[in-house]
């Protein structure tokens, strides 16, 4: 690697100094731009006590889900979990914590995080169990939270392209949260489908700028379905 | 008789207003893309990253970066736009979306909802939701109107951990249209066929019964 090159030869150096009890921020939605083979890679390295800040937690066998076999994840900030069936074990044995997060707030922590701001006030979640604990001020008439946000050891991300300056352009839905994950890493990682060389992407179409990216590695991706809802022709 | 899913979502596409951005929950709320009035052009926002929403795709169109909040594969109509999260709780939580349409356990008459928690049994999460009720104006809440013991749904208070708080102001159950105002639902049309009598037997929350109570017509 030299300059802004920030492409890495392998998995294994991408995520090299992932450790017990860290924290990784990833983006996706549900299996949609999911980074498949980081997930992979850090089941690969058995790291364990993870925090894991995503918006869900994969399937059985697929994505996050997949840190569960192991029991790699002690806890997982999200919005939404329970699609699979290990997870709801589990948690219900008490071996894994969860902390729901409105998605909106989620989404808010991570890009706040990645932006320097440590807290902002919100009205989502004001006089529901996710407000307890937390200062509540009046703005405009209305109560609002305070929220903290989220910065991570790591954050793992899938683009579309990218350019080796680690410019990053997602595509359609499955840019989703990658966007703000990959602001809020001390180490963001980012696996695309294609890297091409600094010039090709269309400077005004990038969604990541390279300033937030620290690795950058190419992979081939399997991209399951998670409802295949299809109409006739 | 009470509506059926079709008829709750054909009542609530008469809310619809030409130029609308609209949410649709999981559920019921997604079938009122089926009724929007001819002639009328409605944009659909998907919380994950998405406005101007499609049908399903056909089997060559089929693409896994391409899905709505209840992953399920979708397609974009001309005109569409595609997003970061951040960018579409942007638009929800900064009252944008003209009309969020989306269910519950139950609702009270201060306007408070409780969907998304039932102690006891797992919880799944709240997704969207806590968002989309905080940050609309403009919500539609579709529900039955008692659950299969006939205990009411339309309370004083809710007993469910809430959703959101002081959030509701319109509420279509499978017997009638009501709005919340000055702490009490205001019974303002029934389903056809279902008497005055049963949507008070039936409402557990203080409820105001004008003089005429129009009957929806399908």
């Amino acid at each position: 690697m030299a300059g802004f090159d920030k492409v890495v030869g392998c998995y294994e150096e991408a995520m090299a100094g992932l450790e017990d009890g860290m924290t990784v921020i990833a983006g996706g939605f549900g299996l949609c731009g999911i980074p498949e083979n980081l997930i992979a890679q850090i089941k690969r390295m058995r790291v364990r006590d993870l925090t894991i800040v995503s918006n869900n937690c994969g399937i059985d066998g697929f994505g996050l889900g997949i840190l569960l076999e192991d029991k790699q994840i002690r806890k997982m900030i999200s919005s939404y979990v329970g699609e699979n069936a290990l997870f709801e074990k589990q948690l219900l044995e008490g071996e894994l914590e969860v902390e729901l997060t409105p998605q909106g707030t989620l989404a808010e922590k991570m890009r706040a995080g990645g932006a320097g701001i440590p807290a902002f006030y919100t009205a989502t979640g004001y006089g529901t169990p996710i407000a307890e604990g937390k200062e509540v001020r009046e703005f405009n008439g209305r109560p609002h939270i305070l929220e903290q946000s989220i910065r991570g050891d790591f954050a793992i991300v899938k683009g579309w392209k990218a350019d080796r300056y680690g410019n990053v352009v997602y595509r359609h839905t499955a840019q989703n949260f990658n966007p703000m994950a990959a602001t809020a890493g001390k180490i963001t990682v980012v696996e695309v489908e294609e890297i091409v060389e600094p010039g090709e992407l269309d400077p005004t179409q990038i969604h990541t700028p390279g300033i937030y990216v620290d690795r950058l590695i190419q992979g081939s991706f399997e991209k399951r379905i998670e409802q295949r809802t299809i109409r006739s022709a | 008789m009470a509506l059926s899913r079709e008829q709750i979502a054909k009542r609530v596409a008469r809310e619809l207003k030409d130029g609308y951005y609209v949410n649709l929950g999981i559920g019921i709320p997604t079938l009122v893309a089926n009724y929007v009035p001819e002639g009328m052009e409605v944009m659909l926002q998907s919380e994950n990253g998405l406005l101007g929403m499609g049908p399903f795709p056909t089997e060559e169109e089929l693409d896994a970066d391409m899905i709505n909040a209840g992953k399920q594969t979708v397609t974009t109509l001309p005109g569409a736009s595609i997003f970061s999260s951040a960018e579409s709780f942007a638009m929800i939580r900064g009252g944008h979306v003209d009309l969020t349409v989306l269910g519950a356990f139950e609702v009270d008459v201060q306007g408070n909802i409780a969907s998304w928690m039932i102690p006891g049994k797992l919880v799944k999460g709240m997704g969207g939701a806590m968002d989309l009720v905080a940050g609309a104006d403009n919500i539609i809440v579709t529900m039955t109107h008692a659950s299969k013991n006939g205990e009411s749904k339309l309370l004083e208070q809710c007993t469910l951990p809430l959703t959101g708080a002081g959030c509701i102001k319109k509420v279509l159950t499978d017997l009638a249209w009501l709005e919340i105002e000055d702490s009490a639902f205001v019974l303002k049309e029934r389903a056809p066929g279902v008497s005055v009598e049963e949507i008070v037997a039936k409402t557990a929350g203080r409820l105001v019964v004008p003089d005429h109570v129009p009957e929806m017509t399908f």
